[in-house]
């Protein structure tokens, strides 16, 4: 961190904490804080969605640029898309075997270490974004803020897609590249839990 | 114990005005995603931000605060927080009167609704005056951050966090429409 820049946060947290009035005037809906803390635990408290986020984080490590940025950035939108669609009212078949189908097929892209060109892994990420969306993004607690939870929600993803390309970093060593794809396969196993399951609850 | 008047009464409107926007995220997602833009593109369109948008939001909160009419619809407020949060994220070449129109959209828009509820919380134009200054400050910082930016995993970042507000924004706009 430069002097400026270190100079520039130190106003701004001075700015904060010193003028921080007891009054603020914002926009208070209620359920602030319930709904961030909601928000940001929502997507750990689910292994599907947790191993697909990191899925995809770890294919993008593999893939090096510019998919190592276009998937993480093409997840969340198209994830909070499917939300949308959700709040809007607008069904989707078979939520649950999309997001196991999601996992699996993740999976598998880590394991095989597949290279597609970057617009077709975006796409195939983002097709499955929108079942993790619709499922996930609008499992509002009452009382809860909807654009807290949002909040939450999208930065806890992100954090996931994140941590998966650290964890992808070990793709540059010939270990880190096996045990990648290893990683892989347990997903891909894990997806293939998921989808017994889900079937088996549709059927 | 102490006691002073100031625990009990706030350090005044203009304070609160300034505090403002980090206290408010709807107000606050669109601010940052429009300023993310403006950095990108250089320091001619942070200059263009940093004058329009404090001025078209301080004008529209007196204008609101005075003719106390109806806030506009949230929905609207939502899309533009997606649509900024989208060009940051793009970090596509833009002309400037874009960037511009969009400041002045912004400021206009959320100015009004701030300056509606401030009518309706006794707030006056010193509070509207402390929000407009901090919109100055954040966007002269944080544009200037941005526009200072060389290492391309910066600009990377830059980019994933535009993208992480037009997230914010549809789900902003499904919330709106569902009225919660």
């Amino acid at each position: 961190m430069n002097d400026a820049l270190r100079t520039q946060a130190a106003w701004l947290i001075a700015l904060v904490v010193v003028g921080h009035p007891s009054v603020l005037l914002a926009h208070a809906t209620g359920g602030e804080t319930l709904g961030l803390v909601n928000g940001l635990l929502h997507p750990v408290s689910g292994l599907d969605h947790v191993l697909a986020m990191i899925a995809v984080g770890l294919w993008g490590a593999q893939l090096g640029a510019p998919a190592v940025w276009l998937l993480p950035i093409t997840f969340p939108v198209v994830m909070a898309l499917g939300g949308m669609l959700a709040l809007l009212g607008v069904r989707l078949p078979a939520i649950e075997i999309g997001i196991a189908l999601s996992a699996v097929a993740l999976g598998l892209a880590v394991l095989r270490e597949a290279k597609p060109r970057p617009w077709i892994a975006a796409a195939l990420v983002g097709g499955f974004a929108i079942f993790h969306g619709h499922a996930h993004g609008t499992e509002l607690p009452d009382g809860a803020n909807g654009l807290l939870y949002s909040i939450g929600f999208v930065v806890a993803t992100g954090s996931l897609h994140a941590c998966g390309i650290a964890l992808g970093l070990a793709h540059r060593w010939p270990m880190g590249q096996a045990a990648l794809r290893a990683a892989g396969g347990v997903v891909a196993a894990a997806g293939c839990v998921f989808l017994y399951r889900a079937a088996g609850g549709a059927l | 114990m102490i006691l002073a008047h100031l625990m009990h009464t706030g350090f005044g409107p203009f304070y609160d005005g300034l505090l403002h926007l980090f206290v408010t995220p709807d107000d606050l997602l669109p601010v940052i995603a429009l300023t993310l833009v403006a950095g990108l593109r250089g320091p001619r369109y942070g200059r263009a931000v940093l004058f329009s948008l404090p001025v078209a939001w301080l004008g529209s909160s007196v204008l609101g605060l005075s003719l106390q009419a109806a806030a506009l619809p949230p929905v609207l407020a939502a899309g533009l927080t997606m649509i900024c949060g989208a060009l940051a994220a793009a970090d596509r070449p833009l002309p400037i009167q874009v960037v511009t129109v969009l400041a002045i959209g912004l400021g206009v828009l959320n100015g009004w609704r701030n300056g509606v509820e401030l009518a309706g919380a006794g707030g006056g134009a010193l509070v509207a005056a402390g929000v407009a200054s901090s919109l100055f400050l954040i966007v002269a910082m944080l544009s200037g951050h941005v526009t200072s930016v060389r290492a391309e995993w910066a600009r990377v970042a830059t980019r994933v966090a535009g993208s992480w507000i037009a997230a914010i924004g549809l789900l902003m706009f499904g919330w709106s429409m569902r009225g919660v």
